[in-house]
């Protein structure tokens, strides 16, 4: 099995290069992921650097660029793609290592939404003798935007991020914000969506739909974004 | 040649290793009660183990049957095979509730029931009214509950202020010149730079080392780091003999289903098609205490009764279950039984054996999160500022076998408890020349200085992760679900070689950035350690208890082995200390036998 890998270490390399590596037909198996294959090479060549924890699509650290596609490399099977595997960094944002890339931006848009549940006045504690009540219907409102394990592969597939990536909040972090804006416990939803109500936090989106395409949890972030501009289009009728 | 002596050097009140829900639960805390506190982490926090588990958290709510914390208490001391201390497991049991409505409070998704309240399933070992009916204790998000803890945790702590380094890997614990905890060396992962982290409060958060057997339900991060440090120190590690093997791990693969499949009415069946848990546990059946589960899996298979090819593994049956129930209660799994094996849990039934899953064993600690040891003359001491919390910590809670939902309430329920400890003498004590003691590096300095060497030009140096799949093959043919003494000596003489490789290993790559060779031969160096204390605890334990199944003593002996083992990395010397008999306000349960 062929493989081409974007390789880049800042200590040595002027700029990045595509290298090949061969994996023995032998040693793959009819399931295995793409996550094994790298691993087997990094038994090859221990350089070779990437992310990685789960094995199993939970964690959001192994996103990487899959023949053109971002996917998760330890829920990617090998069988189904083209050869040579061409992988490469998730794009848009600066590269540390190999495939290793820096999502503090990432994260900053992440934190910028306030992305924490605001049920009360500041200041005011809730009697911790009983739950806040949400029915089932409300709850699964929540359902399809929770699920997020911020992996990076919506925004840096999203022209619109790639753009303006200091100032879109990107397909991950608003969908985050959506979350919290639709929790029946959150207190906050105007504040919420005014202050998401701006050019570019939320409106450099032109639902180019990429992020859906590429949510290795088969989430809907166009969706989400799409729903928070139209409560903000309905706040402004109200 | 490495030197510490002058790198770059921060100051805190508290640092806390690992960022999964203990330690964030406990750096809510502190971050709250405005201490310094700082949370290191050799992975962006969202992506620590925690966000693996699925099935739920514990609490007598008592929000689908009638239930409360006495029952959750005896629950837990028969399924701990009356190895774990009853004052903790009160303390723990009476908590549950009021910090599972504080986590809803914070924002977790949790699953509803019709009334709005927090959804609760039934789940292995429970039961209501000292061991009558199935309980309904389990709170869940979907099976999903971990994650959803986990984000929540993390967003709270962004809200509260708290300092991160995210992707720093905690290479050593460092005493200052009168032989007191002062701190931690560690490594930017993003820059190969070491650095020293001072603080008055130190806090092990690193969570399990499962990658230490073959098949394992765990991250490839549970490496045990906090654990392997707390040897170094000289200080023990505790009942490290027991490690738990969940009953349904993906055959050969390791995921894990969780035990809500059989929460919401799976059955395991045999090759034959028989629904085998009957004759081990004729009362619960599917829904016996783990270490139960496992066992009567183990002996399906060893009796011929597997199914497969190689008649190795037996089947999770949820096809006779409403399909919306699965899609609704049972996602995640689904999920990955169509990825991993392209078998669809709603009409497919999913070969599944017994994987390494859970350490009870860890750091001993008292309630309050305090590491403690034992003094020349075998009584227990706490080590000044040095605390430990989460599944690498050993309460004990679980004693000799968890229950399942009890792993997500220990480590909330510990670390908000260790989290107040630090706060309470933070508020005591805060020498103003703890800082101006100098540290003694010299150790330290030592291991990392061995992986500076470069290799021969024509030797072809061993892989790191050769050496790694072997430690785990022999780990798990030694010290598996079921071991005896030929077992475990064999295994022992099997340890010396692998670390004789390891001390002669030499990387190849000596980048600064990210390098993972590097960071992988530390996570090695640790696991090797605990290889160690595993098979030295479990080969002095004549006795079978809980997840510990010897062939040779397949009795449970409360009159020698009513006791925790304590190992000591120089000689593998083994110390004991009792078991706490006695809760905190109600009265014992004498050991019994355990029959579900």
């Amino acid at each position: 099995m062929q493989f081409s890998i974007y390789r880049y270490n800042p200590e040595v390399d002027a700029e990045p290069y595509l290298q090949d590596y061969a994996l023995d037909d032998g040693l793959v198996g009819q399931d295995m992921m793409l996550l094994e294959a790298l691993e087997k090479l990094r038994e090859q060549d221990p350089s070779l650097t990437f992310r990685s924890s789960c094995k199993e699509g939970v964690c959001g650290s192994d996103g990487m660029n899959v023949n053109g596609e971002n996917k998760l490399s330890c829920i990617t099977r090998v069988s189904g793609l083209k050869q040579p595997i061409k992988i490469r960094p998730l794009p848009g944002l600066p590269v540390i290592r190999d495939l290793v890339i820096d999502m503090a931006l990432f994260y900053e848009h992440y934190h910028a939404v306030d992305p924490f549940l605001k049920p009360v006045v500041q200041g005011v504690s809730i009697d911790l003798d009983h739950e806040l009540l949400q029915t089932p219907e409300e709850r699964e409102k929540l359902d399809g935007s929770y699920e997020c394990i911020l992996c990076g592969c919506c925004s840096t597939s999203c022209p619109s991020f790639w753009w303006n990536p200091d100032k879109f909040h990107g397909p991950a972090a608003l969908l985050a914000a959506q979350r919290f804006v639709v929790d029946s416990r959150d207190i906050t939803t105007r504040d919420r969506l005014a202050e998401l109500d701006d050019p570019f936090k939320t409106f450099r989106c032109r639902n180019i739909q990429n992020c859906t395409a590429s949510c290795p949890k088969g989430l809907n972030p166009s969706q989400a974004i799409n729903e928070l501009k139209s409560l903000m289009l309905k706040k402004q009728i109200d | 040649m490495v030197s510490l002596k002058n790198v770059d050097t921060f100051h805190f009140d508290a640092i806390i290793i690992g960022a999964g829900g203990a330690g964030l639960r406990a750096a809510l805390q502190l971050a709250k009660s405005d201490q310094r506190v700082a949370v290191i982490s050799k992975v962006f926090p969202t992506r620590s183990h925690t966000v693996a588990a699925q099935g739920g958290i514990n609490a007598a709510l008592g929000n689908l049957t009638e239930d409360n914390w006495h029952w959750h208490m005896y629950d837990t001391i028969k399924g701990s095979d009356y190895l774990g201390d009853q004052d903790a497991i009160e303390f723990m049991c009476r908590e549950a509730s009021e910090i599972v409505r504080e986590l809803e409070h914070f924002g977790v998704p949790f699953s509803r029931t019709e009334q709005g309240k927090i959804y609760q399933r039934p789940f292995g070992g429970q039961s209501r009214n000292f061991g009558e009916g199935q309980a309904t204790r389990t709170c869940a998000a979907a099976d999903r509950t971990g994650h959803a803890i986990l984000q929540t945790l993390y967003q709270q702590n962004i809200q509260a202020g708290t300092t991160f380094f995210d992707e720093y890997f905690a290479l050593d614990l460092v005493k200052d010149e009168l032989g007191h905890i002062g701190g931690m060396a560690v490594m930017n992962i993003q820059t190969g730079q070491y650095q020293l982290l001072r603080a008055h409060a130190v806090m092990m958060a690193t969570g399990g080392a499962c990658q230490l057997f073959k098949t394992n339900t765990n991250a490839k991060i549970n490496t045990g780091d906090g654990l392997a440090m707390i040897l170094r120190a000289g200080l023990p590690l505790q009942d490290m003999e027991f490690w738990q093997f969940h009953p349904t791990g993906v055959a050969d693969k390791g995921m894990l289903l969780s035990e809500a499949a059989r929460g919401e009415g799976g059955v395991l069946r045999n090759g034959n098609g028989e629904a085998f848990m009957v004759n081990y546990a004729p009362h619960v059946k599917d829904l016996a205490s783990r270490d139960v589960v496992s066992r009567a899996i183990a002996i399906e298979v060893k009796e011929g009764r597997g199914c497969g090819s190689n008649k190795d593994s037996v089947l999770l049956d949820l096809t006779h279950l409403d399909a919306e129930v699965i899609k609704k209660r049972l996602p995640g799994i689904r999920e990955i039984g169509l990825t991993f094996m392209g078998l669809d849990l709603c009409t497919d039934l999913i070969p599944v054996y017994p994987t390494a899953h859970y350490m009870m064993g860890g750091i001993p600690t008292n309630f309050n999160g305090q590491v403690v040891t034992l003094d020349e003359s075998g009584q227990q001491l706490a080590v000044p500022g040095l605390y430990a919390v989460g599944e690498c910590a050993c309460v004990s809670v679980h004693g000799a076998n968890r229950l399942g939902g009890n792993s997500l309430l220990d480590i909330v329920v510990f670390g908000r408890a260790a989290a107040s400890e630090i706060e309470r003498i933070l508020k005591l004590q805060k020498s103003s020349s703890f800082f101006d003691k100098t540290l003694d590096l010299s150790a330290v300095e030592a291991r990392l200085n061995k992986w500076e060497a470069r290799p021969d030009v024509d030797a072809q140096p061993e892989s790191t992760a050769q050496i790694k799949r072997d430690l785990q093959q022999v780990m798990q043919e030694g010290c598996g679900v079921f071991r005896n003494q030929e077992s475990m000596s064999a295994l022992i003489d099997q340890l010396d070689p692998i670390q004789k490789r390891i001390e002669q290993a030499v990387l190849q790559d000596h980048s600064q950035a990210f390098n993972l060779e590097r960071l992988e031969a530390f996570e090695l160096e640790n696991l090797m350690t605990l290889a160690y204390a595993t098979v030295h605890s479990a080969i002095e334990r004549q006795e079978s208890r809980g997840a510990h199944s010897r062939v040779d003593f397949p009795e449970r002996d409360d009159r020698h082995w009513l006791r925790h083992s304590l190992y000591f990395q120089e000689n593998h010397q083994l110390r004991y200390k009792p078991v706490c008999l006695t809760p905190l306000t109600v009265p014992g349960v004498e050991p019994k036998a355990r029959v579900y």
